[in-house]
């Protein structure tokens, strides 16, 4: 069969009957097993997924499909919680933790009839960009530099869910996107990755980082994909007070690639003599094709962009600290006992939590603290409304808006940055998106000179995820980037 | 005034929403289930849960807002208090810091016999925490979440109150009023209501001292007791030249002393900020006046409404006025009936039936309907007030009606004059000497033929019937 196969490529096998969902899922747990060096998985459930595999080639044979998409593998980041499967966010605190009830958007999965593979390895609480800061060792990207052996990082905090796309080891995959959680590794694998507006996906039974800007969404081989798989998860959830109400839209069906006539923003804030010349190139090549492809270009400001990036390390751990207080070793997960109940507190929390989210916790703490409170925590909401604001004007002038996803392709896993700002510094152009609440899209445009997938952003207004996935369409198939990554795990 | 201090008092009141499910989730808020029986996954923190607010908890805050005369804020805003305790599962209370529902407000309390404005700050919505059980094993603390995500209202009082009285009269204002409201039982026993007191004393005239704030009394004969003795305690220090550490204290029921729980230094630093899983809370005004229109009649109105109606003395209107179900009581036995003789058979012997037997008028032996019953007997004068006493305690030892009673032992009064006049001839015809006397004056002798009278009726006679018929005879 058909190496890559993407959503629409396995339906069209499954309903004309030249596979069945047990085939493809065995293909897929094979590929997995193969691909255990890149580290994608937490938790497999092999047994599991064979037998959803079966039940759904029986209602093929019935006649009784959930969803044009029944008995299609996916894998599911470790954020989830999935019923009766262990759920660990990553994180030693929750190693042993197995919730008795399902996540919202994987129990949109599964009454859609999709096969879960397993749980894909994340940064720890989704707090990373490089996906090493996960309790299960780092996740290494399928992609190599043509000029060097060395192991890349997949980006983060979905590093699994992205990598795992990318290697073939699931056909799509669902991931979380606080600051650029989905987009980024997306960028970084050559794999498509949509943030939708906030309050699109119930975040109902996904746990929580930061509850103001965490959002779910797909990370896919293609756009058709993503619009099909963003249909599959969104809608108002009355479990989730932060659920928009709009009505859910046929984003699969109603797809085209039409840019005649729209115009799309340049942001100057965005332009850098520190990018790349690669992704600089890919960037003017993409405003060449829109162009040419009858949309319209319009320099834009968003003059706040510079400050998101602080704005955001101050609201995001603000709301980790507190949402994080729940990992205290009194009801689950582990417990270091201790003489009494603070210490038994600290020895958990201490033994429990990785570096990068103490400090995150330690910011958190701090901004929130009597006497700060104004100065950092009150001064970035303010910041917020106005990048929210900048985004807000520009949207009265352009249908969206075209940027890097990174500020950089892939780099190596053991030569991350001592400075942990330098990491931060990863999600430059995907933070003021979450701070706004819009959505954008991560899609694979071109390869940089040592061979690895250089991403593009694509944003629009709040709801106008159509409208976005229609402008990803046509920029995908104008630009017919096919690159795959050599398959050096496979034995 | 204790020794020429004047006392500032301010209160906080936690009261129990009357709701059958949490704040932020459908749990049950049944008292007395067994431990951790009723907690969803919202209240036990389990990861990736979310808190949906409860429409009902809200409108029972707005409807005690307006019962306190106070200001209904159309937006608020919940925030998380974040700390750390076993039984807070998870690690921070949703309430309401900077933005509450309910602004300022007042009621009036009688002080020394004058009516008294009492202000209200706020009254804001908030999760109970869970109970930890100390006592259960010599090494573990045991945690039960049935509590946990309960709604609380927490009205705070102005520091109006200058003494013990007043306080104690305030808390029982608020809570009459509450249950009047139905938006809490006020059942103080099972903690569905309790208080923590701010005292501070100071010389007429000098800046306010500094306070000490006692925590969950749970009676009023605590607050009360509590605040006596906080303040001599506060007085005492002053005295002898030392300062008032500005603390919260807890107030031990055995000893009738408060002891320091924490000072201020210590106090936690509770790093409120809204909570980003809930949006701020839009009250539409057309919703807050469907509320509005559907605030039944408050202690108040219900005092000046019995004095006007039912001639009630103004002590006697605010006793029966006081607790609703009392209230309610009285009413049901007031309707087409005496007022003058329905108030002395509810204040005097019915109540002191209940304070004798520690129950409380819902509790009551007696029906509404039974002792109305009763009421008619003596009105219509089939019985006398002396007969009736004696029914009236067989009524609380039996729960039978007052015309069961009276028929079986055939109880009802004599007021046939017929029959009575022959009572009177076989009195006057039996004892002939005396009629000698009293007709040459001697009085006193009539008390003589009625209780002759009564004798021979076995005590039915109508006294009044009686008197009258004795008087005409003796009298020709």
């Amino acid at each position: 069969m058909k190496r890559n196969l993407n959503f629409i490529e396995a339906s069209s096998l499954l309903e004309a009957n030249e596979t069945t969902s047990v085939e493809l899922t065995k293909i897929y747990l094979d590929n997995i097993k193969e691909a255990e060096e890149l580290n994608c998985f937490n938790t497999i459930t092999a047994e599991h997924a064979l037998d959803d595999a079966e039940k759904s080639d029986q209602r093929r044979q019935q006649g009784k499909l959930k969803s044009q998409f029944d008995g299609i593998p996916i894998g599911v980041k470790d954020l989830f919680c999935t019923k009766n499967i262990k759920t660990t966010a990553s994180s030693k605190i929750l190693s042993n933790f197995v919730p008795s009830y399902e996540s919202a958007v994987t129990q949109k999965c599964i009454d859609a009839g999709l096969i879960s593979l397993g749980k894909l390895n994340c940064d720890e609480f989704a707090m990373g960009s490089t996906n090493k800061t996960s309790y299960y060792g780092p996740v290494t990207n399928p992609w190599k530099s043509n000029k060097s052996d060395a192991k890349l990082v997949p980006g983060g905090s979905s590093g699994g869910s992205a990598a795992a796309v990318a290697a073939d080891l699931c056909i799509a995959s669902l991931g979380t996107d606080t600051g650029g959680s989905i987009r980024q590794p997306a960028s970084f694998t050559g794999t498509v990755g949509l943030k939708p507006t906030y309050g699109r996906v119930s975040r109902w039974g996904i746990i929580a980082f930061a509850s103001s800007l965490d959002q779910a969404g797909p990370i896919t081989k293609t756009v058709e994909d993503a619009a099909a798989l963003f249909e599959i998860i969104a809608g108002h959830d009355p479990k989730d007070s932060t659920s928009s109400i709009k009505e859910n839209e046929s984003f699969f069906d109603n797809l085209n690639s039409s840019v005649k006539g729209m115009k799309i923003g340049i942001p100057k804030e965005f332009k850098s003599d520190d990018l790349p010349a690669s992704t600089q190139k890919a960037w003017d090549d993409c405003k060449k094709l829109l162009q040419n492809n009858g949309a319209e270009l319009i320099d834009i400001s968003l003059p706040h962009t510079m400050d998101a990036l602080p704005t955001y390390y101050i609201i995001a751990p603000a709301e980790a600290s507190s949402n994080l207080a729940r990992y205290d070793g009194v009801k689950y997960g582990i417990r270091e006992e201790g003489e009494n109940l603070i210490e038994m507190y600290e020895k958990t929390r201490s033994v429990g939590f990785g570096d990068e989210v103490k400090r995150r916790i330690l910011i958190g703490t701090y901004v929130l603290s009597s006497g700060y409170y104004d100065a950092y925590y009150i001064k970035a909401q303010k910041i917020r409304s106005l990048i929210k604001n900048d985004f807000n004007q520009a949207f009265e002038k352009v249908d969206a808006i075209l940027t890097p996803s990174t500020p950089s392709t892939a780099f190596e896993i053991e030569n991350e940055p001592n400075d942990p700002v330098q990491t931060y510094l990863n999600d430059i152009f995907t933070v003021p998106i979450n701070l706004a609440g819009i959505p954008a899209i991560s899609i694979p445009f071109a390869n940089d000179e040592n061979n690895l997938p250089i991403g593009l952003q694509l944003i629009t207004n709040s709801f106008e995820e159509q409208k976005l996935l229609n402008i990803a369409k046509n920029v995908q198939d104008t630009a017919n980037y096919e690159s795959v990554p050599k398959n050096w795990w496979q034995k | 005034m204790i020794n020429g201090w004047e006392l500032v008092i301010g209160i906080e009141i936690h009261a129990q929403v009357k709701s059958k499910s949490k704040l932020f989730s459908s749990s049950s808020t049944e008292f007395g289930s067994g431990p951790n029986s009723q907690v969803s996954l919202v209240d036990a923190a389990m990861p990736g849960m979310l808190p949906v607010i409860n429409k009902f908890c809200v409108e029972q805050a707005v409807r005690s807002g307006i019962g306190l005369n106070a200001k209904i804020n159309n937006k608020s805003i919940f925030d998380r208090k974040n700390y750390f305790y076993q039984d807070l599962p998870q690690g921070y209370q949703i309430s309401q810091f900077k933005d509450p529902i309910v602004g300022n407000g007042f009621i009036e309390i009688v002080s020394e016999g004058q009516s008294k404005k009492i202000g209200i700050e706020r009254l804001h919505l908030e999760q109970d925490a869970g109970k930890s059980l100390h006592d259960q094993d010599p090494n573990l603390t045991f945690v039960d979440l049935n509590r946990s995500g309960i709604a609380l209202m927490e009205i705070v009082s102005m520091p109006d109150m200058k003494s013990p009285d007043e306080a104690v009269e305030y808390v029982k204002k608020v809570r009459s009023i509450l249950r009047y409201l139905d938006t809490c039982d006020g059942n103080m026993e099972q903690g569905s209501l309790r208080a923590d007191v701010n005292v501070s004393v100071n010389k007429p005239g000098d800046d306010l001292g500094t306070r000490c704030e006692i925590k969950n009394l749970n009676s009023f004969k605590y607050i009360h007791s509590a605040i006596i003795y906080e303040a001599k305690r506060q007085i005492k220090l002053i005295e002898s030249g030392e300062n008032i550490i500005q603390e919260t204290r807890l107030y031990n029921i055995d000893s009738g002393e408060t002891r320091s729980m924490r000072s201020k230094e210590d106090a936690h630093d509770y790093r409120y900020f809204p909570d980003p899983d809930l949006l701020p809370l839009i009250l539409e005004d057309d919703w807050v006046k469907k509320i509005r229109s559907s605030i039944p009649e408050l202690p108040d109105q219900k005092k000046e409404r019995f004095i006007r109606e039912y001639s009630l003395s103004e002590y006697d209107s605010s006793v029966i006025v006081s607790d609703k179900s009392t209230s309610d009581y009285y009413e049901k036995v007031v309707k087409d009936r005496n007022p003058k003789l329905v108030t002395t058979w509810v204040t005097s012997e019915l109540f002191s039936v209940l304070n004798k037997k520690n129950l409380s008028i819902d509790e009551s032996p007696i029906s509404p309907n039974h002792l109305g019953e009763l009421i008619d007997n003596i009105d219509s004068g089939k019985i006398s007030s002396r007969q009736a006493k004696d029914i009236f305690e067989e009524m609380c030892e039996t729960g039978e009606s007052a015309n069961n009673i009276i028929n079986e032992k055939g109880l009802s009064q004599i007021s046939d004059e017929g029959e009575l006049e022959k009572l009177v001839d076989n009195v006057i015809s039996s004892n002939p000497e005396n009629v000698e006397k009293y007709k040459n004056g001697k009085d006193k002798l009539f008390g003589f033929f009625v209780g002759e009278a009564m004798k021979l009726s076995k005590g039915k006679a109508n006294p009044k019937v009686l008197n009258e018929l004795l008087k005409s005879k003796l009298n020709t």
